[in-house]
């Protein structure tokens, strides 16, 4: 059963005088827009005729414990900053369905290409939070190996890696990988990379290049301090007709929505069906990052409204009902996150700083002379204090 | 050995490339059946299909961003912008992303994508179509920059660019494509000169003059005009912006004690300024004079009539030349 967008209504319409106000009618198009959802914010499962979702108890449970532990780690992050551990964190708090159904609908071959909020599609790809932190931290730019996991760097200017991720994608076209097991790419980004260049021209590429690219756009309607209406005045996953291909809205806090929706496109592209824009629509329950006050610019009741379309809630309560877990589940799951809560929290305390000679490293796959030079200049000028500290 | 044109000279080190690696592809606004409007791909796509010499839409940003997701799944882009001026939708891609990727992967990731830029004016062109923005990308750590002076650098540098597992814009002197030389197109690249290295053209005694790209034949023909004077130039073919063979450069001006550096870019923070700081502070004894620049002035390119006025010629070059010998 396909709902109506309940989340417009808790919007706060922004008005800047009669000329913008009267110009809003394509938002109303936004207000009946069909969001497709298998998991209602109570708990109850409903159907939709083109996301038929065969799930057991146990892959519903599984989807549980990401949820739980993506949540765990994010706020332990959040901590951390808060004691100085970090230099910033960007939450994913609200988003947790969004990204582990995108993360867990993808193939070990798939390819996916985060923003720098993706913790959830990290966790699901096998990635070490740890190396999240690191970056965070201020000890690496990201330094994992995108290949490890087939899930790259975090990109953190907006909207560049929806083209690596087309770029990637017009590879495996050349590669030949393309068919019922071939491979396929994912772009994530958020609402306010629409407005980027770099987003419209992947869309451009994609579409007449019929790449196996599907573009996550987590519509978390904030672009910081920015509303969703300074972006654009229709909804974002109507754009994708404008370029030629299919779009869909996805209730970004459903997490089996999210997975047969994504997993459907990426079936799609792996089969040669070229892209699709998936529309998640969700809510960013926290500040943009931990140097952020978003009381200066949205109200609370709108976070309220959201509070009740929990991404996480809704799973438990339907496991509930419909008698699938027991009481012992849920407690072994937040034992389970606890832990590694704990871990995140210990490892990231002892996590020592890159030697400072490192910061030369890996700007070439050769050195130059002169950066040699300019090396050995600062270890001599590193040398000159301890010779100094001997020498008293 | 055969003669081409510089226009030529690449074309046929592309098809040499493309041959070398199945992996290499050329992809640009135009190169497919017209050629790239200065011809330069001419027939590429034609012998090797529309997979490997793609025409893409008109986006420099996208042909750029693309290229490095081909690079991260094993392709080595060549990517072709088709003016110097147009290279700017890109320059987020090339600086944020292309140069970076590989320092911020901890040396994981390889980024084999060649930018080619047809650069400099002298062609009586509208706006946006003369301009040496090279300075930009050498400041840019992450990148490699280079230039060819002639022909026979075209052809090699071209395919040392396309083997590079590092990120290369390499600078196309635009108004020197049509002019010719020797190339020697059977034998390998074995005997070529690396492609960091600096080339001493015109060897001299009395002065060094650093150049590339469109002012090598300039500051060579300068050279002939001195000896007539009785100076002794010695010109230098840079071809590496970034890295700079400052071995070669140093070696030079120890020799001769007076350097001039000739670039049709803005003088201000430009290739010429670093080269002026390095030399001070390397060769400052043996300085005769301070290094010179002879170059563009600080203002945008100016409308094509006033050109002639605005670039280094024959003339600025000599007599930066003579006031080297003032002091």
């Amino acid at each position: 059963m396909a709902v109506k967008d309940a989340g417009r209504a808790a919007r706060p319409v922004q008005r800047a005088g009669g000329r913008r106000a009267a110009a809003r009618e394509p938002e109303r198009e936004a207000d009946s827009a069909e969001l497709i959802q298998l998991l209602t914010p109570e708990g109850e499962r409903v159907e939709h005729p083109d996301y038929p979702l065969d799930i057991s108890a146990d892959e519903i449970k599984a989807l549980y414990r990401d949820l739980v532990i993506v949540r765990r780690i994010d706020f332990e992050a959040i901590a951390l900053q808060r004691q100085g551990e970090l230099g910033i964190w960007a939450s994913l708090l609200g988003q947790e369905a969004a990204q582990v159904g995108a993360g867990r609908a993808l193939g070990p071959r798939d390819m996916a290409f985060p923003t720098y909020r993706e913790h959830g599609v990290a966790w699901c790809r096998g990635l070490d939070p740890m190396k999240l932190l690191e970056l965070f931290r201020g000890v690496s730019h990201g330094g994992w190996d995108p290949t490890a996991h087939n899930f790259h760097l975090y990109t953190i200017v907006i909207g560049s890696q929806a083209l690596h991720a087309t770029g990637y994608a017009m590879g495996i076209q050349r590669d030949g990988a393309l068919g019922e097991d071939g491979e396929a790419v994912i772009a994530f980004f958020g609402d306010g990379a629409t407005s980027q260049g770099d987003v419209n021209e992947a869309f451009i590429w994609a579409s007449v290049t019929n790449a196996p690219v599907v573009f996550f756009c987590q519509n978390n309607q904030w672009a910081i301090s920015e509303p969703l209406e300074r972006q654009s005045r229709t909804p974002l996953y109507l754009r994708a007709k404008g370029f030629g291909f299919p779009g869909v809205r996805v209730d970004g806090n459903d997490v089996l929505a999210s997975l047969a929706v994504t997993r459907k496109a990426m079936q799609a592209a792996r089969e040669g069906q070229g892209p699709t824009l998936i529309e998640a629509f969700t809510y960013r329950m926290g500040a943009h990052t931990t140097t952020d006050d978003p009381t200066r610019y949205r109200l609370s009741a709108e976070l309220e409204a959201w509070k009740l379309k929990d991404p996480i809630e809704r799973v438990k309560q339907y496991l509930i009902r419909s008698e699938q877990a027991e009481m012992a589940f849920f407690d072994e799951v937040e034992a389970e996150a606890a832990a590694v809560g704990t871990r995140v929290r210990a490892s990231c305390q002892q996590m020592p700083d890159p030697t400072p000679d490192s910061m030369f490293d890996n700007v070439l796959t050769t050195e130059t002379r002169q950066l040699a030079a300019e090396r050995a200049e600062f270890a001599a000028y590193l040398d000159s204090f301890v010779a100094e500290e001997a020498a008293r | 050995m055969t003669t081409l044109t510089l226009s030529k000279a690449l074309n046929e080190g592309l098809r040499k490339a493309l041959e070398a690696d199945p992996k290499a592809l050329i992809m640009g606004e135009d190169v497919g059946k017209l050629g790239g409007v200065f011809r330069v791909t001419d027939g590429l796509q034609k012998d090797f299909g529309e997979a490997r010499v793609i025409d893409t839409p008109l986006a420099e940003s996208g042909i750029i961003g693309t290229a490095i997701g081909l690079a991260l799944r094993g392709y080595r882009p060549i990517c072709e912008i088709q003016f110097d001026g147009f290279v700017f939708p890109a320059f987020d891609q090339i600086v944020t992303q292309l140069a970076k990727m590989r320092y911020r992967s901890l040396g994981t990731l390889r980024l084999p994508v060649t930018i080619r830029i047809p650069f400099g004016g002298g062609i009586g062109a509208v706006e946006h179509h003369s301009e040496s923005p090279e300075a930009l990308f050498a400041h840019t750590p992450g990148l490699r920059v280079v230039s060819c002076g002639g022909p026979a650098d075209a052809y090699a540098m071209i395919q040392q660019a396309a083997a590079c597992d590092d990120p290369v814009v390499f600078f196309e002197p635009k108004r020197r494509y049509w002019d010719r030389a020797d190339v020697d197109i059977e034998g390998g690249l074995a005997a070529a000169l690396p492609m960091e290295s600096a080339r001493v053209l015109v060897p001299g005694t009395d002065v060094t003059v650093l150049c590339y790209g469109p002012m090598v034949r300039t500051c060579a023909e300068t050279a002939v005009a001195a000896a007539t004077d009785g100076k002794s130039i010695e010109v230098i073919d840079l071809r590496s912006l970034a890295p700079l063979d400052t071995e070669t450069i140093f070696a030079s001006v120890r020799k001769t004690g007076r350097c001039v550096v000739v670039h049709e870019a803005v003088v201000s923070g430009g290739i010429g300024a670093e080269i002026a700081a390095q030399v001070t502070q390397e060769c400052f004894y043996n300085l005769e004079a301070p290094v010179l620049r002879v170059g563009a002035y600080t203002t945008p390119y100016p409308p094509s009539r006033l050109e002639e006025h605005y670039l280094p010629d024959l003339d600025r070059i000599l007599d930066a030349v003579d006031r080297t010998f003032s002091y």
